[in-house]
Order: structure tokens, then sequence, then C-alpha cells
């Protein structure tokens, strides 16, 4: 076992107990919830934060409900429980075909919706998703409450628009009628970052695509988010050449980097082939036809 | 329990309860009064002078006793560290190892400096103080590049990179050659792997001054080997050392060999006069312990348009890292065993170790027999292929058949049946059928392929003659000792170490079996050299049981022999009419008159023996095989290649294995899972990764390094024959590392299979998406 630097640790027992906490912290502190992210890097000593502020206790920020026309997920919710809540399937199945390949069941025991967006890291599933959704983010901190289109929440890899003395707690994601919704990954191993992953959901009004939203992971899209091919893609019919074409928007439009987990040309590749497919799935479901 | 045949049942492993329950002795669960913790400073560069060690703010930091650097280990230590001649006798250049750097660190990881401090905590923070300054040096990373006159050395006192160049003659090459009405060559790549055990290395020592005692207590698979050199190194009697390996978390190779830290944490304990530890990191498991394979094939076959195969030349460019691996030139005999289950005219093999930059490769699962079987059942594939004949056609053509069968190199067969595991494998697997599904798939533009393996291997290492050569002076025979106590219970006392091939219960059940004892009165005792047998040579090379098991079985027969002994005394019987049956001796023809073995134990230390026959009721026996054992079998795989991104799914795995008698068929099923399982990891997942330019490890977490889970692993179907070895009593072979010797051409014939229609040939290891994607990317038009 690796040994993190000397830290404090604080255990937070309500929201306004937790922001008190990162106020007299500061930068230095960091929020722990499910930990599988910060906790690695603390012991390759690749964070050393001063402080932990264990959140842990905040279980009245883990909840899965549809409230005014949107599905709100607690940001203490653990992965688990989001693939395993017929409610999210029910709006979003993304959601739950996401949920099944990241990381592993010890993992998603334990990690947090909330951890996990703002972790931020560029290769992070729910990211990607939450983008194809449409998702808002609700951020409490000393001067209230504040909600951030999913869009501007991530200010680029492991930035966010919380602040130092904020809490994300929750995620809200607008229901509205003839949605579909799938996700899809190639990861080398189960359990690891992708290699590329994209998310979609359309919203079908007849044979129209009134709204489209395509969330991807790990290919340097900013804010997780393929514009130029959902906007080719809104307004039309949805067959083989329209999402054809905005499959190849996305993957042009993709900024993948090299690394192990496969060259530049490959990813972009896979952008292609996996927006193809999430939108077919998407559309196939909307359709009420499961794909 | 009632005694009746225990060798054949399927008992569940008597030590799993304790393990998987979390009562296992592992290193990290010992702790000493006094005990303190060390940390050990690495070079960050794979090659670098070291300028100088500053240890000055480190010394100061909070809890720290000491911390030590070469010149103050070369007061307790001496010499430099073992390298074996095994199959490469006359090497060329073996660049010497002092457990720590003195003025040059020549891979990445390589010790420099130690912390010893109060807390593990606090020896980790003061490693980050130590500054050693470097002048970086250029490193050698690529073994063909490092083979090159003129290259960068790996060593710059070094005269080249040539660690050993040595070539296997076996037959007239030429002449084969010149027959040929076929040839095919390729190119192979055998990648780097981390043995990757679950507990990771660790090393506790406690050195008494004022008996001049030392104890370490490691994870080790060899406990004899390492007391022999730590000894050796610390100028102390064998016998004032005692070393003791409890659980052994795996091991898969990487805890044969001695490391540094087994001389520089007892070393450490004898400076400061406190009890020791250190723990190895994961990172420092990826980085330090000794990597497997690493080796580049060029093959090339020649054959008969018929399907003959003719002759096989082959190289082997075996990657060393920067020094030699102890047991690293085992892995040379992926040369001797390179022809596999045929027949040729001859075989020609070339081996090369040269130095790099990178941490020592040594024995990893298998060692150099996964390597020859995967470039022997790859060549015959690309043969068949060349051919258009069907590969299973084309093996049966090719098979040994007359046993004992003599290779090329004069190494001798002693059983096998290899059209037996054949044809079982694909009558399990329907092949015919699966044919008809790979064509019906073709169609539909899908990409289904279907693999072959059929192999063999050498194992049971043994025999004395050519082992002693091997080791440098140690013949790699077993020792047992069986003693029976006076209440009528056994303790049993071996050499070998177990790291999860089950011992406690197979090596009893061979004594249960004769001495007609129960079970659970018998205790097996391995891993400390205080006890039990003058010398153990370890568990690897699948060889436990056909060395270790029957010098077990050997001495239970003297045990048994001298209870029949005084059995007929007590009886005043002449021991030849004595049976002996389910643990009782009874006179022939008189069955109600007899003495179990727990009553004659009793009387072995009682008053009323023969005249001339000592106490007590025990024996030792040394077994020397005659020849190795040669299991061998039949794999068969079904994968199917997504075109789009490359991704494979194996949809079918059967393995056929014949290791002789079985003991106990469920650990035979478990060693094979999980030897398929460590196979289908190098075909599709695993490989260690050196930037080619820097030397700098890219694969130091389990993030980067893709061990694979139980999502990845299929389900198999696994079945057997039996074909007893005669090369020792019960008949038995070797079962560890079949698994993963069959299971990797398996895999990858299977993936060429698939992607044959766009007339790829080869994919080198690991078949990971991304490569299999440029591959066909390239192939389309």
């Amino acid at each position: 076992m690796r040994v993190p630097a000397a830290f404090e640790y604080e255990r937070a027992e309500s929201v306004p107990h937790a922001l008190a906490l990162l106020a007299r912290h500061g930068s230095e502190a960091r929020v722990v919830a499910g930990g599988h992210s910060l906790l690695p890097m603390m012991k390759l000593r690749l964070a050393q934060p001063a402080c932990l502020i264990d959140i842990n206790g905040l279980t009245g920020l883990s909840y899965i409900r549809e409230e005014a026309g949107q599905l709100r997920l607690g940001a203490m919710t653990r992965h688990a429980e989001l693939l395993a809540s017929a409610l999210a399937a029910r709006h979003f199945p993304l959601l739950g075909d996401a949920e099944r390949v990241i990381a592993d069941p010890i993992v998603r025991n334990r990690g947090t919706i909330g951890g996990s967006l703002c972790q931020a890291d560029p290769a992070e599933d729910l990211s990607a998703a939450f983008a194809a959704a449409k998702a808002l983010a609700v951020i409490e901190g000393g001067g209230g409450i504040r909600t951030v289109p999913i869009a501007e929440f991530h200010r680029g890899p492991y930035e966010t628009a919380v602040a130092p003395d904020e809490l994300l707690t929750e995620v809200r994601l607008p229901i509205r009628p003839g949605a579909g919704s799938a996700y899809e990954k190639v990861e080398r191993r189960v359990g690891d970052w992708a290699i590329a992953a994209v998310g979609a959901v359309v919203w079908l009004e007849g044979d129209v695509v009134q709204d489209v939203g395509i969330g991807l992971a790990a290919v340097g899209a900013p804010h997780f988010h393929a514009a130029e091919a959902e906007a080719a893609l809104r307004g039309r019919a949805p067959d083989a050449a329209a999402i054809a074409a905005a499959a190849a928007l996305a993957a042009e439009h993709a900024r993948p980097t090299a690394d192990q987990r496969g060259p530049v040309d490959y990813k972009r590749h896979l952008v292609g082939e996996l927006t193809g497919r999430a939108l077919r799935r998407a559309v196939a479901r909307a359709r009420g036809r499961e794909g | 329990m009632a005694v009746s045949q225990m060798i054949g049942a399927r008992i569940q492993r008597r030590e799993d309860p304790r393990l998987i329950t979390g009562h296992g002795r592992f290193i990290e669960d010992r702790t000493l009064p006094g005990m303190v913790h060390l940390a050990v400073v690495r070079s960050p560069h794979p090659h670098a002078r070291i300028v100088s060690i500053d240890t000055a703010a480190a010394g100061a930091a909070p809890g720290v006793l000491a911390v030590l650097t070469a010149k103050e280990f070369h007061t307790v230590l001496s010499g430099t560290m073992p390298v074996a001649p095994a199959f490469a006798p006359d090497k060329k250049y073996v660049p010497p190892r002092f457990p720590i750097a003195e003025q040059e660190v020549c891979f990445q990881g390589e010790p420099v400096a130690v912390v010893v401090a109060s807390e593990r905590a606090l020896a980790a923070d003061a490693v980050d103080l130590v500054h050693v300054e470097y002048e970086p040096l250029p490193a050698i990373v690529d073994p063909e590049a490092a083979m090159h006159p003129g290259s960068v050395k790996a060593h710059t006192d070094g005269p080249d990179n040539i660690g050993w160049d040595t070539t296997f003659a076996g037959g007239d090459i030429e002449a084969a050659f010149a027959k040929a009405e076929v040839r095919v060559k390729e190119r192979i790549l055998q990648q780097r792997l981390a043995p990757t055990s679950m507990e990771t290395r660790g090393v506790l020592a406690q050195y008494s001054p004022f008996d001049e005692r030392l104890t370490i207590w490691l994870g080790s698979q060899n406990p004899h080997f390492i007391r022999f050199f730590v000894s050796m190194s610390m100028g102390m009697p064998e016998s004032a050392v005692r070393v003791v390996a409890e659980d052994v978390g795996g091991g898969f190779g990487g805890k044969i060999s001695p490391y540094p830290e087994d001389y520089l944490v007892p070393a450490a304990a004898k400076l400061l006069g406190r009890p020791v530890r250190w723990i190895e990191t994961r990172t420092e498991s990826i980085q330090t312990t000794t990597h497997g394979r690493g080796q580049v094939f060029e093959a090339e076959v020649a054959a008969r348009r018929d399907g003959t195969l003719l002759g096989l030349r082959l190289t082997q460019v075996l990657d060393l890292g920067a020094y030699h691996g102890t047991f690293g030139a085992f892995q040379a005999c992926a040369g001797l065993m390179a022809g596999g289950v045929y027949r040729w005219e001859a075989v020609e093999a070339r081996s090369v170790g040269v130095l790099t930059n990178k941490v020592p490769t040594d024995p990893y699962r298998g060692a150099g027999r996964p390597e020859a079987t995967h470039v022997c059942e790859r060549m015959v594939d690309r043969l068949a292929q060349e051919l258009g004949m069907d590969p299973a056609e084309l093996r049966r053509r090719n098979f040994a058949r007359e046993f004992p069968f003599t290779n090329n190199f004069g190494l001798v067969y002693d059983s096998g049946n290899y059209d037996g595991t054949l044809d079982r494998a694909l009558e399990l697997a329907d092949y015919p059928a699966l044919r008809e599904r790979q064509a019906e798939a073709r169609r539909a533009g899908r990409l289904v392929g279907i693999g072959i393996s059929t192999w063999v291997e050498i194992c049971g290492f043994g025999p004395a003659a050519p082992t002693a050569g091997a080791t440098g002076g140690i013949a790699l025979v077993e020792s047992a000792q069986v003693r029976v106590l006076p209440t009528g219970s056994a303790s049993v006392f071996v050499g070998t170490q177990a790291q999860g091939q089950g011992h406690d219960t197979t090596f009893a059940q061979i004594v249960a079996d004769t001495l007609g004892m129960p079970l659970e009165t018998i205790e097996l005792r391995h891993g400390d050299t205080a006890e039990g047998t003058g010398f153990g040579c370890g568990t690897y090379g699948s060889r436990s049981l056909s060395v270790g098991g029957m010098a077990v079985q050997q001495a239970a027969v003297k045990v048994r022999e001298k209870a029949r002994q005084l059995a007929a005394h007590l009886l005043e019987a002449d021991p030849d009419d004595l049976v002996f049956e389910q643990g009782r001796f009874a006179v022939q023809g008189s069955p109600a008159t007899g003495k179990s073995i727990q009553e004659v134990a009793l009387a072995a230390y009682g008053g009323s023996l023969p005249s001339g026959m000592e106490h007590g009721l025990e024996a030792v026996s040394y077994f020397d095989p005659s020849n190795w054992v040669w299991p061998f079998g039949a794999h068969v795989c079904l994968v199917e290649v997504d075109p789009e991104t490359g991704a494979v799914r194996i949809e079918q795995y059967v393995g056929v294995d014949d290791c002789g008698t079985v003991i106990n068929p469920m650990i035979v099923e478990g060693q094979v899972q999980g030897g398929v399982a460590q196979a289908i990891a190098q075909a599709l997942y695993e490989e260690v990764v050196y930037d080619g330019e820097s030397g700098q490890l890219l694969t130091g977490t389990l993030l980067d390094y893709l061990v694979p889970t139980m999502n990845e692993i299929p389900d198999m179907t696994l079945d057997r024959t039996v074909t007893p070895s005669p090369v020792n009593p019960l008949g038995v072979k070797g079962i560890g590392e079949a698994g993963t010797i069959a299971a990797t051409p398996a895999v990858i014939n299977a993936v060429c299979d698939a992607l044959s229609p766009l007339g790829i040939h080869h994919v080198d290891m690991p078949a990971s998406p991304d490569r299999l994607w440029r591959l066909m990317q390239e192939a389309r038009p």
C-alpha cells in the first residue's frame, strides 16, 4: 500500500457545516465523497490536500426522484443506486448503460454521482451522459444556491464551476416527451476508463428530431459536448444518412490525444462509430423499440 | 473420516477456509516488538551515474532511525547476486550486481538508498528527502537495437550488451530446408509481463546479536535458496539463518529468485539491531519485481505440400533487462521446446540474451514453454493457412505418436497421446459445427475465428544430474520427512513451497492413502527452513507433485514398511504375511488379528520394540526423478472481432489436458482455469510498456497495466485424458503452468483466423482493440 502525505480530516454533519468547513480551510481542502479518485491520487502523492472534508455523513444528499418535470439526483447518490434505479432507467436509459460500464461493482458501491462530476476527469462517463441529457448542476455556497447548465459546469480537465467554498448538491435532468437515449463505450478492459464513449439523447416529435444531445467522453470534446453533430441532426428525420452525417461531424470535431488507450485516428474513428451506434439505439428506444 | 481412496478424490482445499476468510498469514500480518519500517529510495532514471547522495535532511526527519546506502551495506553484505547457468551456461557478459547501486543505476527503480523509520508513513515521507544527484546517461530500451555493435550500452563498463548467444542444433537444418516445398516465416513478439501476484513482495528480518542468529520472513516460492544465498552474502553459517515463508499470496515465478530487498532488509536489521520490515507497494511491484517474457522470435518453417513438417529455424532475442535474472537463462529452453508435439527432421534455435536498461526478466508462469508453444502453434497455423489445409488436420499429420519420443535435441518425452486430447477437444467444441457457424458469420460480414493449440511441456525439474549443472551446483531433487506421532497423527515436512497450488491438500491425500490415515490427522509443513528437510528447491516449473510429492510418497512408504516390521513383531507374525488395508495390518487369512497404524505408532514410542529397531516412526526420503515429465493437451477457442472497434470477444473456450494421474481433480481444474486466465491476459490485455526514448515505465499502476478481471475471462469447458507418466510410481506429471502454456496460441490463432478474410496473417500480443483496428485499416482497400 502506498502512503499518502499527512493531512487533516474533518467530517461534515450537514451541508451548512460542510460549507463552513470549506470556508475555514480554504482552497487547500478537498471534499471526499466516495474517494475512489481522490484517495488513489493521494496515495500516489499526485494530490496532497492539507485537509479532507468528508461528506459521507450527508445522507440527505442521496436520492433519486422525479420533481417539477425533472429527474433529480442527489450528489451523494452512489453509482450502484443510480444503476439500480427503475425511475432513472425509465426516463434516461443511457444512465443505466453508462453505469454498467463505470468501473467495477466495488467502486460503484462507494463512488458518487457528485464526486464523479466534480472530479471532472476528461474520461468520466457520467459527465458525457449528463452533457447528452442537457442536465443542470445545483451548487450551494455561502452566497446561496445557484443552478449551472452542465455545458458551463466543466471548465476543463479536473476543473469545474464549483468554487473552493462551494458544494455540488444535485443534478437535474429535464424530462421531455419523445425521449430515447443510449450510451456506448469502448474500453480496453471492464472497469477501465473509456478509449472513447458516446452518450446520445434524442427527443422525437413524430418523425423529426425535435432536440438531441450528444456527449463524448475521453476524446477532448469541450464540455464533453458534440455541438456540431447535434446541430446537424436537430430538426431532421433520424434516418441513416442524417445519423451518419452527425456521426461524421462528432468525429471531425473531437480532439482526442494519443495515449496508452490508443492513437488519435483510432479514437476519432470510434467517436464516429459510437455516435452512430448510440443515436440508432436512442432513436429505437424513443420509438419504443429497445435497441 | 472414513479412510478410502484419497488419490483421485475431489476434495476441497484444506487451506481455503483460512485464506478466504482473511485469516491467512502474510508478511504484512506479521509484526514484532520493536519493529521498524524500511522504505527504498529508487532511481527515477533508467540509466544514470550517481554523483552524490545527501541523506542529511532525511536523516533528520521525524521518526527516522537511519538512512543507509551502499557504503553501509558493504559492511554486512559481500559478493554479487547470483546468476545460474540454466540453459545458457556460456555467458558472454554478466554485469556484477550488488543489491544496492553504488556508482551507476541501470534501470528505473533500482535501489539507491533505504530509509528506516519508526512508522511506515514516516519512512515514506523521508524517502522524498533523500537528495540524490544523478548525471543521466543514455538508456537502451529496445533489445534488438541493443544487439548492434556500437549501441548505447546498458552498463557503461560493459563490453557490449550481449549476455549470451547460444545456438541449439537439433539435426541437419540445411538438409531439411533444402527439401522444402513450402516455407513460411514470421516475426512473433512476446511482450513483457508483470507477474502481479495479489500479495506483493515483502521482507521482515530479525537479527539477534547475542547468539548471532538471523530470521527472515518473506513471501517466497523458494525459501531454502534464499537462505543459501543470503547467508553466504552475510557471511553467516547457513544453519544460523532461518527463512520462513508462511502463506504466500501468489508467485507466478516472480518470487523464485533473490531480490535486493531480501539482502537489504536483513542487513538493515543487523546494522540497527531492530526487527525491520519492508512491504513492496504495487507500483514498486510492477517496477521492480522481475518481469516475464520480453522476447522477439524470428521463425521459419520448411514443409512439404502435403503438410509434412521438415524444419524449424528460429531466433529468440531475450530482453534480459539491466542484469541477468538469477534464473533468467531458463527461458532459453523455448528453443529446445519449439518443436512442440510434432515430428521434425531438424530444429535449430538460436538464443540471444540482451541487456537493456529495464528491470531484469526471470521465469514467469511457464517460462520458455509458453513462448515455445506460441511460436510453434502460430507457425503451424501459418503453414495451414498457406497450404489451405485444416489446422487440425495439419497437426494430426505431424503428431509424435511413438513414446517415449526423443525430440530433435535428445529430450525424451515420457508418454503422450496427442490425438486423444485433440479428438476430445474437437468433440467438446463440436468443431464441424463451429466451422459452419464461422462460414455463416463470414457470409454476414462478421469476423469469427477458431483457434487450436496442441501443446506439450517439459516440467518436473529434477533430474539431479542436468539440474545441478543448470543451477550451478544444487540438484533440483526434493526431500520429505514423514513423522508419525505417538497418538497416530502425522507431520509431513517438505521442501516445496506452495503459493496457491493446494499442496496442503494434495500431499496429505498421498500420505493418507499410503499410510491409511484420515486426512485430518495429517499436517503438512513447508516454508520454514528450520523444520524438516535439509534443503528444498521450492515450487515453480510444475515440479512440486512429480518431485516433492513423490518424495512424500517414498517417505510414507518407508514409514509404512517400518510399521509393518513393528506390527509383525507385535502380532508375532511374519512381516510378509501381513496385509495392509485401510490403515490396518492384518495377518493374512485371519483378518480379526491385526494392528492399526495408530496402535503401531504408539508402540513405536513404547518399550516393546524388537531388538535392533530404533524408536520412533518417521522417515526421510529424497526423490530424484529419472526424467522430466511431459504433460500435454489441446485447447480450442472461438472468438469474434468487432470490425469497427477492434474489440475481441471470446465466445467459447475448450481445454483438454493430460497431466497423468490426477491426485485431486478439483485442484487440477482450478490450476487450468487460472492458467488459461493468465494466458488470455497475455493474449489480449497485459503488457509492460517502457517509453522507447526515455526508458520510463508507462504502465506503473494497475490502471495502466491491464490485469483482466472475471468479466474478461470466459466460462471454460475443461476435460482431461489420463496417460500416466512412467517416470514416477504414481504416474503423475504437472499442471500448474499448463493453461498458461496452452492458451495464448489458442486465442491468438482464433483472432488471426477471424481476421484472415482481410488477408491478415499474424497478430502480436496483446491483441488490443487499437492494434486490431490498425491492422484492419491497413488491410482494407
